[in-house]
C-alpha cells in the first residue's frame, strides 16, 4: 500500500510541476548544459637535456616514456582520478582505487594533486635506475602515509588493507578477514628494530638490507623500460 | 584492457617495488623480453599508399591485427614492409584509431565497406566514438531495414516463442503481435471490422430516415430500426468484452494492464451499453444514460491499437503537453483582458450581446482565433477599436506558440530516438567493460594453469607461450608478484565457490581430486550432467567461443578446445592456437567437435606437479584426472 502511496505522491509532484511549468512559461523542455569545457590546464615538461641530466634515463628511453604519456594524458598532467581509473585496469579482479590513492600520493611529491612528466619520470627513475637507498627510500615514503618520517602500525594497515583489497573475492586460500592484520604483525616483527611501534627509515632500510629475498627482488625491476 | 593502458603499464610494474618490504615470498623473475626493445617505424603499405608509423602505436590494441604478430603475415621480407591489399582511404582512419584512439566513421563511405575494414583488421565497431557513433548507428540501421524488407517477404513471423510457454503467454503474444499465428491475425481483423462497424453504426443511427408510415416527422434511423440498432450494438458490445476479458486474462500483469490507456479506452467504450442495460426506463435517468451514450464514440480509438500512426500522434501529443499547456494558459490571459475591456466598452449600448464578462468570452474567443462568426458585435468606437487590436493580438498570440510547438514536436521526437540509442549504447558499453574485465582475469588464470609461472627454461615451454604479446606477460608478471606479495592466489568465481562448499562440508582432500572424483561419478552414471557440468566449466574461462558444441566422452579422458576467439573482444587476451606443446595419449575417443578445423586442442599440462595453484582451474576434466595421477594436495 506504501507503494501505492509514495507513486499518488509522486503523481501529485510531477503535476505540480508541470502546473509549474505551464504558468511560468518554460518552452524549452531540455535543461541548458552548461557545461563549459574548461580551460585545459596544459602543461609542457622541461627540455630533454634537463630531465635526461636529472634522470637515469636515455634520451631515447624519455622519448618512448613521453609519447606514451602525452598520449593518455594530452594535457600533461593526470588527476588522481585519471590515475585510479588507469590503476584499477591492472587489476580488474579487486578494488585497487585506495592502493592507487596512495600510490598516487607517493609520485604527486610536491603534493600539488596532479602528477607531471616531471614527477612520473623521476620516481620511475628512481624505482628502475636508483640505488638500493634510494628505492627503499621511496617505498618508505609510501607507507608513510602522513608524511611525518615513522611508519606506524595504523598506517600500515590501510597500505596493507589497500593490497589485499585489490586481491579480489576470488583468492585460493579464502582471505580471511586478519589476514591483513597477520601480514602487518609480522612485519612490524621483522623491521621494528627497537620494539618501539614505529618503524623509522633507518630500522626499515637496515632490515630490508638484511632480508636477501628483498634485495634479490629489487633487482629483478631493472628491465622494466 | 582499455588499449591507451598499455603505456602505463611499466609504471605499475615499477610501482611494485612498493611492495617489495612487505611480500611474504620471493617476487617471481620478469618476463625477458627477446624482442628489440627499441622503438622503431614501421611501414605499412596498403595497395600502394605507404603509411609510417610506430611500433609502439601499433602495439597498443594487442587484439587487433595491426596490433597483434597476425601482422607478420603481411611482412614482405623485401620491401621490408607490411604490405595490405585493402583499401588505402580506409586505412586512414583505422591508423587514426590507432594515434588517437577514438575511431571516426567517415560519412561519405558505405556503411558495408567500412564494417569490413572494421572487421579485417579485428576492431569492434562499438569503440566508435561519440561523435560519429550516432551517424554510425543510423546508417547501419538504414541499410539493415533495406536489406530485411527484402527477406521479410520470406520470413514473415516474429521471434519464436519459447518452447515451454503457457497458453496465457501464448494468448498474450497473439494479442500484441497479431502476425504471430493466423488466429490472431483474423481476431485482428474482426475486431478491426467490427469497430468500424460499430462507430458507422453510432453515426448512421442519427441521420433521419425516412418517417414511418403515418407520421410526419422525419425520424433518425435510430428510432426507426431500433431493434437492428440494438442488434448490431449488442453484437459489437459482445465481442469487444469478450476481447477485454481474453486480454485481462493473458496480461501478465494485470494490475498494470487494468491501468494502461487502451484497457481504459475500452472500459469506456464497452460501458454505456451495459449501464444501459441495466438502468430502468426512467425519463429523467434515460437523460443521463443518452449522455453516456456520448462515449461510445471512444470505440474509434480503438483504433490505435491498429494505427502505428495514431500512437505516436498520442505519444507525441502527450510530450508536448506543455507546451500546449502554456499555449492555452497565455490563450486565456488573453482572452479575460480582452473580454473585460469589451465588456466594459459595450456595457452603455442597448439591447447589447455583451450582457456580462463570460458572454464577451466567446466573442474574444471567435475574434481571436479569427473565426468571426458575426453572432456578437461590438456597436461602441470604443467596442469596434478594442476589438480590432483583439483581432490582431489574437493573430500573433495564436500564431507564436504553434511553430514552437511544432518544432518541439520534432525536435522531442528525434530527442527520444536519440535517448534510446543512447541508452541501448550504454548498456552495450557496460558490458563490454565488464566482458573486457573477466576477459583479463580469465586469461591470467589460464595463464597460471598453462604453467607460465615457472622459469621458461624449456625451448618447448617458450614456443607455447610465444602468441603472448609482451604486454600479457608484463601484466601476468604484475599480477603474479601481488599474488606473492600477499601469498595468496587468483582463482575464477567457480572454483572459489567449490571451495567454500567443500570446506563447509569439512573435506580434507585436495579439491582437484573431489571435482576429479565427482566427475568420475556423474561421467559413469550421468552423461548429460557431465556434459552440462563440463561445458559450465569449459565455458567459465571462455567468454567468446564460436558456437562449438563439445560432446563429452562418457569415457575417461576428454578434450576440450576452445574456438578461436573472436577478435571482436576488446580484451588483451591471447585467443589464438596454441601450439601442442606436449602431447599425450589419450584413450577416450574424439567426439566430432564442429568447429573449425583451426582448432587445435591445447593441452599444455604443467610439466612440474609441485604447483599447487595450476590444479586449481577446473578448465577441462582431462587436466583434473591427469591431476589425480600427479598430485596429491
Amino acid at each position: 500500500m506504501s507503494a501505492c502511496a509514495k507513486r499518488c505522491k509522486h503523481g501529485l509532484v510531477k503535476f505540480a510541476v508541470s502546473v509549474h511549468k505551464l504558468v511560468t512559461g518554460t518552452l524549452i523542455k531540455d535543461k541548458v548544459d552548461d557545461d563549459l569545457e574548461m580551460t585545459m590546464v596544459c602543461h609542457r615538461p622541461e627540455g630533454l637535456d634537463q630531465l635526461e641530466a636529472q634522470t637515469n634515463f636515455s634520451k631515447r628511453e624519455l622519448q618512448v616514456l613521453y609519447r606514451g604519456f602525452k598520449n593518455e594524458c594530452p594535457s600533461g598532467v593526470v588527476n588522481e582520478e585519471t590515475f585510479k581509473q588507469i590503476y584499477s585496469q591492472f587489476f580488474p579482479h579487486g578494488d585497487a582505487s585506495t592502493y592507487a590513492h596512495y600510490l598516487f600520493n607517493a609520485f604527486d611529491s610536491a603534493h600539488t594533486g596532479s602528477i607531471k612528466f616531471e614527477d612520473f619520470v623521476t620516481a620511475l627513475s628512481i624505482l628502475l635506475r636508483g640505488s638500493t637507498r634510494e628505492k627503499l627510500q621511496w617505498t618508505f615514503n609510501l607507507y608513510d602515509i602522513n608524511r611525518d618520517g615513522y611508519i606506524n602500525k595504523e598506517e600500515m594497515t590501510d597500505i596493507v588493507r589497500a593490497i589485499y583489497d585489490m586481491m579480489g573475492k576470488y583468492t585460493y586460500p579464502v582471505l580471511k578477514t586478519d589476514a591483513p592484520k597477520q601480514h602487518v604483525d609480522t612485519f612490524f616483527q621483522k623491521m621494528d628494530k627497537n620494539r618501539d611501534g614505529v618503524v623509522t627509515l633507518d630500522e626499515f632500510i637496515l632490515s630490508c638490507q638484511e632480508d636477501e629475498n628483498i634485495m634479490r627482488s629489487l633487482q629483478l625491476f631493472e628491465n622494466v623500460i | 584492457m582499455a588499449a591507451g593502458v598499455a603505456t602505463w603499464l611499466p609504471f605499475a610494474r615499477a610501482a611494485a617495488v612498493g611492495w617489495l618490504p612487505l611480500a611474504k615470498k620471493t617476487m617471481p623473475k620478469p618476463p625477458v623480453d627477446k624482442k628489440s626493445r627499441n622503438d622503431e617505424i614501421l611501414i605499412v603499405n596498403v595497395s600502394g599508399l605507404r603509411f609510417q608509423t610506430w611500433k609502439n602505436t601499433l602495439d597498443r590494441y594487442p587484439d587487433t591485427l595491426l596490433g597483434s604478430s597476425e601482422k607478420e603475415f603481411f611482412y614482405n621480407e623485401d620491401t621490408q614492409e607490411y604490405f595490405f591489399d585493402r583499401d588505402p582511404e580506409m586505412f586512414r582512419h583505422i591508423l587514426n584509431f590507432y594515434r588517437t584512439g577514438k575511431l571516426h566513421y567517415p560519412r561519405q563511405e558505405c556503411i558495408q565497406a567500412f564494417d569490413e575494414e572494421l572487421a579485417f583488421y579485428g576492431i569492434v565497431p562499438d569503440i566508435i566514438g561519440d561523435c560519429c557513433m550516432e551517424e554510425y548507428r543510423d546508417r547501419k540501421k538504414e541499410n539493415q531495414e533495406r536489406l530485411s524488407e527484402d527477406t521479410e517477404a520470406e520470413m514473415a513471423t516474429d521471434t519464436p516463442l519459447p518452447p515451454n510457454s503457457t497458453p496465457r503467454e501464448r494468448l498474450w503474444r497473439a494479442f500484441e503481435n497479431p502476425h504471430t499465428s493466423t488466429m490472431a491475425l483474423v481476431f485482428y481483423y474482426v475486431t478491426g471490422f467490427f469497430i468500424a462497424v460499430s462507430v458507422i453504426a453510432n453515426v448512421v443511427e442519427t441521420v433521419p430516415c425516412r418517417p414511418i408510415k403515418g407520421s410526419v416527422k422525419d425520424l433518425p434511423c435510430g428510432e426507426k430500426y431500433s431493434v437492428a440498432f440494438f442488434c448490431l450494438d449488442t453484437a459489437c458490445v459482445l465481442i469487444f468484452t469478450f476481447e477485454y476479458l481474453m486480454r485481462l486474462f493473458a496480461a501478465p500483469n494485470r494490475c498494470k494492464f487494468m491501468r494502461s490507456v487502451m484497457s481504459v479506452i475500452d472500459v469506456v467504450a464497452i460501458m454505456p451499453y451495459y449501464i444501459g442495460l441495466v438502468m430502468p426506463e426512467n425519463e429523467d435517468v434515460s437523460g443521463a444514460f443518452v449522455t453516456l451514450r456520448v462515449f461510445r464514440v471512444f470505440r474509434i480509438f480503438k483504433f490505435s491499437r491498429h494505427s502505428q500512426g495514431l500512437r505516436i500522434l498520442g505519444y507525441t501529443l502527450k510530450s508536448c503537453a506543455s507546451e500546449l499547456g502554456f499555449l492555452l494558459f497565455s490563450l486565456t490571459m488573453a482572452i479575460i483582458i480582452f473580454a473585460t475591456v469589451m465588456f466594459y466598452a459595450e456595457k452603455g449600448t442597448k439591447g447589447t450581446n455583451f450582457t456580462s464578462i463570460p458572454a464577451a468570452f466567446w466573442y474574444t474567443i471567435v475574434t481571436m482565433t479569427t473565426l468571426g462568426y458575426g453572432d456578437m458585435v461590438p456597436n461602441t468606437i470604443a467596442g469596434k477599436i478594442f476589438g480590432s487590436i483583439c483581432s490582431l493580438s489574437g493573430v500573433l498570440v495564436i500564431a507564436l506558440p504553434v511553430p514552437v510547438i511544432v518544432s518541439n514536436f520534432s525536435r522531442i521526437y528525434h530527442q527520444n530516438q536519440r535517448a534510446d540509442k543512447m541508452r541501448a549504447q550504454q548498456k552495450v558499453r557496460l558490458a563490454r567493460i565488464r566482458l573486457a574485465k573477466k576477459g583479463t582475469t580469465n586469461a591470467f588464470l589460464r595463464y597460471k594453469e598453462e604453467g607460465g609461472l615457472q622459469d621458461h627454461d624449456s625451448d618447448s615451454a617458450a614456443l607455447c607461450l610465444k602468441n603472448r604479446s609482451s604486454f600479457e606477460h608484463q601484466h601476468h608478471h604484475l599480477l603474479h608478484c601481488l599474488e606473492k606479495t600477499t601469498n595468496h592466489e587468483f582463482t575464477d568465481e567457480l572454483t572459489y565457490s567449490e571451495m567454500c562448499m567443500t570446506e563447509s562440508v569439512g573435506y580434507r582432500t585436495s579439491r582437484s581430486t573431489s571435482l576429479s572424483s565427482q566427475q568420475a561419478v556423474s561421467s559413469s552414471c550421468c552423461p548429460r550432467r557431465a556434459k552440462r557440468r563440463a561445458i559450465r566449466l569449459a565455458n567459465s574461462t571462455v567468454s567468446v567461443s564460436r558456437g562449438s558444441v563439445q560432446e563429452l566422452d562418457t569415457l575417461q579422458v576428454q578434450k576440450s578446445s576452445i574456438g578461436p576467439q573472436s577478435r571482436s573482444s576488446l580484451n588483451a587476451r591471447t585467443e589464438d592456437l596454441k601450439l601442442n606443446c606436449e602431447q599425450r595419449d589419450y584413450t577416450a575417443a574424439i567426439i566430432s567437435i564442429p568447429t573449425p578445423p583451426a582448432n587445435t586442442p591445447d593441452e599444455s599440462l604443467p610439466p612440474s606437479p609441485a604447483v599447487p595453484g595450476i590444479l586449481r582451474n577446473s578448465r577441462t576434466t582431462s587436466y583434473t584426472q591427469e591431476a589425480v595421477k600427479i598430485s596429491s594436495l
